[in-house]
């Protein structure tokens, strides 16, 4: 399975970026064949929806899985259609957040958190 | 014609100046700020008339999609997303622009329409006022704005623009033949003024300043304006007089320094071409 996860940077010493739609770079973990690919987060400068078009990036890539710090009522839509379970992790870089979620220790984000909290300048 | 009364900074006094402009020059009062209206407050209409604004949405005909993508891909605001069962629609954010149908080679989008705001029109003391006002939770503002300039009233209107100099403010000035930009003497006021006189000036609409919270002592404004060559119409003093009757909706003609302030505003206008 593939799993995404929302980063600050393209490597896997990077930190986590907490947020979904307007992170900088998308890691994509295959499990199965212990690869990473980083992609850029197209929909991060988005004036509008960057979180719904950061979900069809993790549809588009085949992801069953997103590690990330919050996530938005539209993204969260989103994934719950398409499937994708979503899980929490908090301060970490990106090979620690793998550890967490390959040892069962990150929960599932059940409720979208904030429209609009990753922009900064209070929104809109 | 229209003259619109602009800003950049928010609070500065757009509708102060604007309301009492209308009914000292007897022109049509036209409130084009759609998030946040108050003009109505001031000019208090009567026998108030509505009609609703409303705009296109896509609607997906399951049976007929494909899930190929390519409306998702052509929507440039982020409003499609096409997943492995289904294509999901984010209503609010679609600008009704109609690329979607274009794109789809499986005939699946037809459109629905949704309301997003209303427009309002009365009549105050000889003069009719208008506003626009947009729905509680929508994003976009522009096509109320659109809807509530399509039809003016007759004669000469002022349009009351939202603050900044964003996507509303450039919609409303697309119906503006002058303009005045009411500023306050601070460095925040300065700072979004010249982008307001920036974008008036890409557009080629002439314009003149109006300074409020004026004080004899500070000439930031006055400055700027005679370096820049452009045209200050008058001043509105800073009071607690004028802030009391402002917050209890009356208007500033009913104070005599301010009756004299906006008469000495209302002959200099006619410089503004």
């Amino acid at each position: 399975m593939k799993i995404g996860i929302s980063s600050t940077g393209n490597t896997m010493e990077s930190a986590l970026d907490p947020r979904f739609g307007r992170c900088a770079y998308f890691v994509i973990h295959d499990t199965d064949a212990g690869r990473n690919e980083f992609i850029e987060n197209a929909a991060r400068s988005a004036s509008g929806g960057a979180g719904i078009a950061a979900a069809q990036q993790m549809i588009d890539s085949d992801v069953g899985a997103v590690i990330t710090g919050n996530m938005g009522p539209n993204a969260f839509d989103v994934m719950k259609n398409a499937g994708i379970k979503v899980y929490r992790c908090a301060d970490a870089d990106i090979e620690t957040a793998l550890k967490l979620y390959s040892d069962q220790k990150l929960a599932l984000i059940d409720s979208a958190g904030p429209a609009h909290a990753g922009m900064g300048q209070g929104g809109h | 014609m229209n003259l619109c009364v602009l800003s950049g900074k928010g609070g500065t006094g757009k509708t102060t100046v604007s309301v009492n402009l209308s009914l000292l020059l007897g022109y049509n009062y036209i409130d084009c700020d759609v998030e946040e209206p108050n003009g109505f407050i001031f000019l208090k209409p009567e026998n108030v008339m509505g009609e609703d604004v409303r705009i296109d949405y896509p609607v997906i005909d399951k049976a007929k999609c494909t899930l190929c993508r390519k409306c998702a891909e052509a929507c440039l605001f982020n409003a499609l997303v096409t997943t492995k069962s289904s294509v999901m629609v984010f209503e609010k954010l679609c600008h009704a622009c109609g690329a979607c149908a274009v794109v789809c080679g499986a005939d699946a989008v037809s459109y629905a329409q949704r309301k997003v705001g209303r427009i309002e029109q009365g009549i105050s003391r000889g003069i009719a006022v208008k506003r626009g006002v947009q729905d509680v939770g929508e994003y976009m503002g522009v096509p109320v704005i659109r809807q509530l300039l399509s039809r003016l009233p007759e004669g000469n209107n002022i349009l009351d623009c939202p603050p900044g100099t964003s996507c509303n403010v450039v919609n409303t000035i697309a119906f503006a033949d002058r303009a005045l930009i009411v500023t306050e003497p601070t460095a925040f006021g300065l700072h979004d003024m010249e982008l307001a006189v920036r974008l008036l000036r890409s557009r080629n609409i002439p314009f003149g300043v109006v300074v409020n919270k004026h004080s004899a002592d500070n000439t930031l404004i006055q400055d700027y304006c005679k370096e820049n060559r452009i045209r200050l119409i008058g001043t509105v003093s800073y009071s607690k007089e004028a802030a009391v009757a402002y917050s209890t909706g009356r208007m500033l003609t009913e104070l005599p320094l301010y009756k004299k302030e906006f008469e000495a505003i209302a002959l200099k206008i006619g410089e503004v071409r």
